[in-house]
């Protein structure tokens, strides 16, 4: 274990997978990230906190190009991050992403949506993919409802399904938008509890929660944000007893004494 | 009571409005989802043409469009779509004209079922690595398909409805048929019965099969 987790951080000391150079966007009036500089090693966990409207999302949403920029950099695994098309279509698949309200295709049963990107996007043979569909499922803890439509499935239960369904891509790196925010409370920690689990199987993820207790133990890295800006960033342990920044010590006062 | 009946071919005229009907509607529901994908495309100049085509198409009377395939298509261009016998040259060019006709409320239908899909769904399918052409067919049409089997079933009714209109340029389907029985027979209101009970037989079934069907089909959110 310890061999793997230093050849982990030997790599990542040298291999940046995803960078952010100056990255500036506007909705309207609205300068919701300004010049931001990111830099994500390969197998980092960076969890993204902040309060609301301060622009996480949208930062996470960036980096697969949902959003578009309006000036400064993003490259991916040292690829500029490419124009919509082809190239961008080939990008995304690389980049997992796991959204706050799961967007499971409703229309296709728990399996198709695992399969669907593997045979389509990748090209994979239909028996193969659902093999691996169905290990993925297990993985998360799913398998029994490999036959259901995910609107059969609890919340948590779908939240589960859409992160196999990005594993199935075998991304380099899995962007998870507010994965919890949406869930009854008793669901929250089966979907943090997989996580946890890829964090520890050496997954670059970049997180953006509200979960305090998700980014004390599996986060490498916590980036604060407010006001479009990334205030500080620091390792859990420094962030959450001895944040440096006034904006970061408000926003903790807030929500960690209840 | 119905002796008047005897000389004319009555199943046969409305089996070419159901010929008419069927091809119409395959045809409408092809370039009617070809237009609703060019509506909600990212290319501009696909998008004007989308727009431009359901708006134009939509406002104009049936028989003035269906005259216009006989008159402007086959006797001033010349455009016969490979007929040789007149009656093959007016069905075919009425079912041109039905589909063009038609194919401008198929395609607002299906838009409308394309905004009951969530946006989400779409992004998900992008970030799986989609393309748009497949974003759409994969994933957003087979759903919006399934929202919209009841306004589609309108879409049927009135088409179902419509084909009358290519009685204006000598389509033998069952208007025509009754125009000719009500000039030869002294039996007004009972011709006319004949021909909307007739009609209600195609429709009717229709609604109720395809309501049937829209159930059915429906996603469950």
């Amino acid at each position: 274990m310890t061999e793997v987790s230093m050849a982990k951080e030997e790599v990542a000391s040298t291999d940046d997978l995803v960078v952010l150079k100056s990255v500036n966007k506007h909705f309207g009036a609205l300068h919701v990230l300004q010049d931001i500089e990111l830099t994500i090693a390969r197998g980092e966990v960076v969890v993204v906190i902040g309060p609301s409207g301060s622009g996480k999302s949208t930062l996470c949403r960036t980096i697969n190009r949902l959003e578009t920029i309006d000036s400064g950099t993003i490259t991916i695994d040292g690829k500029p991050l490419p124009q919509e098309g082809k190239e961008l279509a080939r990008l995304r698949a690389d980049v997992g992403m796991v959204f706050q309200s799961f967007n499971l295709f409703a229309h296709k049963t728990v399996l198709e949506n695992v399969i669907l990107g593997q045979v389509k996007v990748r090209r994979a043979d239909k028996q193969k993919a659902e093999q691996r569909a169905r290990e993925l499922l297990d993985r998360v803890g799913v398998g029994a409802q490999a036959d259901k439509y995910p609107a059969q499935l609890s919340g948590g239960q779908q939240q589960r399904v859409a992160i196999a369904r990005a594993l199935a891509m075998d991304p380099k790196v899995m962007l998870f938008d507010e994965p919890t925010s949406a869930l009854d409370p008793e669901m929250i920690n089966e979907v943090l509890e997989v996580m946890q689990q890829l964090a520890r199987d050496g997954m670059t993820m970049v997180v953006v929660t509200h979960e305090m207790g998700f980014a004390r133990s599996a986060a490498n890295r916590v980036v604060f944000m407010a006001d479009g800006r990334i205030v500080e960033e620091a390792a859990p342990d420094q962030f959450f007893s001895n944040p440096r920044s006034d904006r970061a010590r408000d926003f903790l006062s807030k929500i960690l004494h209840h | 009571m119905f002796d008047f009946l005897e000389g004319y071919d009555l199943l046969g005229a409305f089996w070419v409005t159901v010929q008419l009907t069927l091809l119409s509607a395959a045809g409408s529901l092809v370039w009617g989802t070809v237009l609703a994908a060019m509506r909600v495309g990212p290319v501009p100049l696909m998008r004007g043409f989308g727009t431009a085509y359901v708006n134009f198409v939509r406002n104009i009377p049936l028989t003035v469009i269906i005259l216009f395939t006989s008159l402007g298509l086959f006797q001033a261009l010349s455009i016969s779509l490979g007929g040789q016998r007149f009656e093959t040259i007016n069905f075919r060019l009425a079912v041109l004209g039905l589909v063009a006709y038609t194919a401008a409320f198929v395609c607002e239908a299906i838009r409308s079922g394309i905004n009951t899909v969530p946006v989400g769904q779409a992004e998900a399918a992008r970030a799986l690595g989609l393309n748009f052409t497949q974003v759409l067919t994969l994933v957003v049409l087979p759903q919006a398909f399934r929202a919209v089997v009841g306004p589609l079933t309108n879409v049927l009714i009135a088409l179902t409805k419509n084909t009358t209109v290519a009685a204006a340029i000598g389509v033998a389907e069952a208007a025509l048929l009754m125009k000719e029985m009500i000039e030869n027979e002294a039996q007004l209101l009972l011709i006319s019965a004949v021909f909307a009970f007739g009609f209600v037989c195609l429709t009717l079934p229709t609604g109720l099969i395809l309501g049937w069907v829209g159930k059915k089909v429906a996603v469950k959110r």
